[in-house]
């Protein structure tokens, strides 16, 4: 679709975003939760909702609930209550999801995100606590289903936003800031794969200028940042060229097919489920006194702006830096602890940005997944500071530590890289040697051509190139000119 | 005497004294219920195996010389509500046909640990939807006192078997009336604690808000002494109150002397049988003769009690009912076209006629557009019932009416009009929905010679005040101690 067509449409873009909460145990059981396990082993009666089995909340789920909405700026209600949702679905238990409706958890939050170097700040709507499903096998060619309910009763929040974003990328910077910000909290893998963050968008598009929103449509299945973008796009092209042809856009539920990059309904608002919500009787109102949430905010984890605002203030380092060794916990993490082992934080954050992130780039890997600690980095940083270590030694060195995990005598060991010579005698003596070599250059070089100074540093270094280029620079200079 | 015809309380002081062993008590309930049952159809299923384990581990406690709780060797029939670990349970349902949960319910863990001996699971109105047992899936339950009359319920079951002393003591639920209606049209003394009081942690739920699990025994002093024991804060039930358990033997022996007995006027109008009159006004002077102050109070909303009651119930029962959809456990429907097909035959065939009716009522009333009128209107009503008890309450420490309007029906009678049946609890909803207990008592016969329930009520956490009442108002009458004629069947034969 031509850009002129769809620059004369604004469109409106909100989500729902539900974050699967890292409980030991699940919302409302003491069920283990986890990831990957074999299927159907993560049960008990109140998971199968067996007969006569009762939900009790998970005061961890509640807690991590209170700590996103406190850094999300939301206001938490002291009294809010859980309601419940019916459909009937295998994946479903009770036949209702423990959720909250009418009275959620927190209300009225804002998130700020960085998108095309603007700061901009999204509303949101509401977030409350929830539970997950399981999960439904069908196999080609079989005539029958598998339900797995290891998943079932997982703690999830759900953070839904007000439709403040104006195209697919800045939903996917927001989404982008929530990931952030709830593996920042701790609470939260954040992994889009696995599904322990999954998102749902909902798009309406609107001549520009026009205040009434258009219909609006709803896209699921949205289990990557990828996907997210694309659906969006896709999703906005069709609606654009739904009116653009005179037609209109019907409001529905779409699920979007990543292998055929398209999207595809699966119920329109006449086939919508009546969700038939009503208290749940089997949980008292859930109670969050002023003191609970006082306590978790005294113990809130550090939040990535304010981190990114603080490198700056604290280690002297540029917005940029700041912003890369921020973007992931676990990196500020690990700067922090270079820094606190006794690296220089400007050198510290100069290498892991041009050597550690290059390499682990190059591998795929996350600061987790690479064995060098922060210690040995530390040392190898100090190592470097004194000289011992010349700049493209360390970077030899460096590379083979992030290889092995092995300290920086075990790798210099290991390639025969000794310090650099630190007797002025000796590297005159092979200064000398390389300046007697080469008659004909020094003739030159004493004539005025000084450009070959760096041939005559290069010849000396390949002699041995365990020297220190400056100390080699240094006397080079007095044998050639002395 | 034979070992069952005394009291609880007694029963277990001669277990505990070894004058009997559990297992003799228990051989003794397993022989009558054989004798007898067959013509009652009060147990659905019974535990011989599990409770003469039980009844003999009792017997080596007490042998050994260590506590073996205070209800040991109390032979209890368990309402198939409760969920008994590797005994299929089954809600008095076709749906749960089969089902042998894999874990235990409070109740019943709270029971044994006491010594408790359960004989086995009583019949019951599917899912307790009911109240003359006649919506049970597998069997007819009978009237002790006229085998051609229905035995209330839904607890009909453990009510029969208290009359007719084929246990010490059941346990039943209440979710409308459903301990003390079957208790009042059989004769026998039945408890609903405050909702909160007894933990619901595997008790199927019919209606969550509602539901209370209670004693039904012999005496107000058995009821006690139960009570005492599965009463309390449970960590797997939110719901359950955080409050000590009341002193209810102790307050058993306290009497009524100087309290005040409210008589509501609402409850003695039309639709009252003049014979349950008659004998729940005897029941009052009795009290009033005996150092009672009476006075006559008002409870003004209590003709939409019914009303609030038939749509806040079916709408939490349709919701706890989706559970039984046929993929986990219970009935399936064979050869299922596809999903949708599963699950409208699994519940078309699963379940009863009642229980549909239901369901379908709570469904409907739930459903958007109609949520306001119905479901929001039904819990303002609610709240101005308990609004009515706690201004009456004020002039009053307890209330006493009938329990149910008339005696025993006649099975059949009401099967075809679910609207007769539902006015079976028109006394004893209230109190349900204002969170209050009640209890009923025998206090007196009918011409036919049906026992007649009197109704006491306190507000919550008032337990102690019932058991001053109903326990004074025992040591002055004897309707309490009279058995039917089946239940001396069997030396006769």
């Amino acid at each position: 679709m031509n850009d002129e067509l769809l620059a004369k449409y604004e469109s409106v873009i909100g989500l729902e975003v539900h974050v699967q909460l890292k409980t030991d145990t699940k919302m409302f059981s003491r069920s283990r939760a986890a990831f990957g396990q074999e299927p159907n082993t993560l049960t008990d009666p109140v998971v199968l909702a067996l007969p006569g089995a009762l939900p009790v909340v998970n005061r961890k789920a509640v807690e991590y609930g209170i700590k996103i909405a406190l850094a999300t700026h939301s206001t938490i209600h002291e009294m809010s209550r859980f309601a419940r949702k019916h459909y009937f679905y295998p994946d479903l238990p009770k036949g209702y999801q423990i959720s909250q409706y009418e009275q959620p958890l927190a209300t009225g939050g804002r998130v700020e995100i960085w998108h095309e170097d603007r700061r901009s700040e999204i509303a949101l709507t509401r977030i409350h606590l929830e539970e997950d499903s399981g999960k439904n096998f069908h196999r080609e060619g079989v005539d029958e289903s598998l339900v797995d309910y290891n998943r079932a009763g997982v703690a999830l929040a759900e953070i839904v936003s007000e439709p403040d974003f104006r195209s697919p990328e800045q939903a996917v910077a927001y989404l982008r800031a929530l990931r952030q910000l709830v593996r920042y909290l701790g609470i939260c893998d954040g992994n889009m794969e696995e599904g322990s963050l999954r998102c749902d968008a909902n798009v309406s598009i609107r001549p520009r200028g026009q205040e009434k929103l258009g219909t609006k449509t709803e896209l699921k299945n949205l289990n990557s940042f990828k996907a997210v973008k694309l659906a969006l796009h896709y999703e906005i092209e069709r609606h654009v060229a739904l009116i653009e042809q005179g037609g209109e856009v019907v409001q529905s539920t779409l699920l979007w097919d990543a292998a055929a990059g398209q999207t595809r309904v699966i119920r329109t608002k006449e086939e919508a489920h009546d969700y038939r919500y009503f208290p749940e009787p089997d949980l008292p109102v859930l109670e969050v006194p002023r003191p609970w949430i006082d306590e978790v905010a005294a113990h809130l984890e550090e939040l990535p702006l304010d981190r990114r605002q603080r490198f700056v203030d604290q280690y002297g380092l540029t917005d940029y830096d700041a912003g890369v060794l921020t973007d992931e916990w676990n990196l500020a993490e690990y700067f922090e602890e270079v820094v606190r082992l006794g690296g220089d934080p400007k050198k510290a954050a100069n290498w892991i940005q041009t050597e550690l992130l290059r390499l682990l780039k190059e591998d795929g890997r996350s600061i987790d997944e690479q064995p060098m600690s922060p210690k040995v980095l530390a040392d190898l940083l100090a190592r470097m500071a004194s000289g011992e270590l010349t700049g493209r030694n360390a970077k030899v060195v460096g590379e083979r530590m992030y290889q092995t995990g092995r300290t920086v005598d075990e790798v210099r060991e290991e390639l025969g890289i000794r310090p650099p010579e630190r007797d002025e005698s000796v590297v005159e003596a092979v200064c000398r040697q390389v300046v007697d070599a080469h008659p004909d250059e020094t003739a030159r070089y004493r004539d005025g051509n000084k450009r070959l100074f760096g041939f005559f540093v290069g010849q000396v270094m390949k002699q041995d190139r365990n020297q220190d280029p400056k100390l080699v620079s240094k006397v080079l200079k007095r044998v050639l000119e002395g | 005497m034979d070992i069952w015809q005394l009291g609880l309380a007694s029963q277990v002081e001669h277990v505990r004294t070894k004058a009997v062993s559990a297992e003799d008590v228990a051989s003794a309930y397993f022989e009558r219920i054989e004798a007898v049952d067959d013509r009652i159809g009060s147990y659905l299923r019974l535990d011989r195996e599990g409770a003469m384990a039980q009844a003999r581990m009792v017997d080596e406690q007490v042998r050994a010389g260590r506590d073996p709780g205070p209800l040991a060797g109390a032979c209890i029939a368990l309402k198939d509500i409760f969920v008994t670990k590797g005994v299929e349970t089954t809600c008095g349902s076709k749906i749960l046909e089969g089902f042998v949960p894999p874990y235990e319910s409070t109740v019943s863990e709270r029971l044994k640990a006491a010594g408790a001996v359960i004989l086995g699971k009583a019949n019951m109105d599917e899912f307790a939807m009911g109240s003359s047992t006649e919506h049970s899936a597998y069997r007819i339950c009978r009237n002790p006192w006229d085998l051609d009359r229905v035995p209330g319920g839904s607890s009909g079951g453990s009510a029969a078997a208290v009359a007719a002393g084929l246990c010490g003591v059941a346990m039943g639920t209440d979710t409308g009336g459903s301990i003390r209606q079957p208790a009042a049209l059989c004769g026998v003394t039945g408890l609903r604690p405050t909702y909160g009081r007894v933990s619901r942690y595997g008790m199927i739920a019919f209606a969550s808000s509602l539901d209370q699990g209670g004693p039904m025994g012999r005496s107000a002093e058995d009821c006690a002494l139960v009570l005492e024991a599965i009463a309390g804060r449970d960590p797997a039930d939110s719901t359950s109150l955080d409050e000590p358990v009341g002193r209810y033997q102790e307050a058993c022996r306290t009497g009524f002397k100087g309290m005040c007995v409210g008589i509501p006027k609402e409850y003695f109008r039309e639709g009252l049988d003049p014979q349950v009159e008659a004998a729940v006004r005897r029941g009052i002077e009795t009290l009033a003769a005996n150092g009672a102050t009476i006075k006559e109070v008002s409870l003004p909303h209590t003709e939409y009690a019914i009303a609030a009651y038939y749509i806040i119930s079916p709408a939490e029962a349709s919701s706890n009912l989706a559970r039984y959809d046929g993929v986990r456990y219970g009935y399936r429907a064979r050869d299922a076209s596809d999903l949708m097909d599963m699950y409208c035959r699994s519940r078309a065939e699963g379940f009863g006629s009642e229980v549909k009716r239901r369901i379908m009522l709570g469904t409907y009333v739930l459903s958007a557009g109609y949520y306001d009128a119905y479901y929001g209107r039904a819990q303002k009503v609610r709240t101005l019932i308990a609004d009515d008890f706690r201004k009456a309450f004020e002039d009053c420490d307890v209330m006493v009416t009938p329990t149910s309007p008339v005696t025993a029906f006649k099975l059949g009678s009401r099967m075809s009009d679910p609207l007769q049946m539902y006015l079976a609890d028109m006394y004893t909803i209230s109190c349900n929905l204002a969170g209050l207990t009640g209890m009923s008592i025998p206090c007196g016969m009918d011409g036919q010679g049906l026992p007649i329930g009197m109704q006491v009520l306190a507000p919550a956490l008032g337990e102690e005040r019932l058991f001053r009442v109903a326990a004074g108002y025992q040591r002055l009458t004897d309707w309490h101690r009279r058995w039917p004629e089946v239940a001396q069947a069997q030396e006769a034969e």
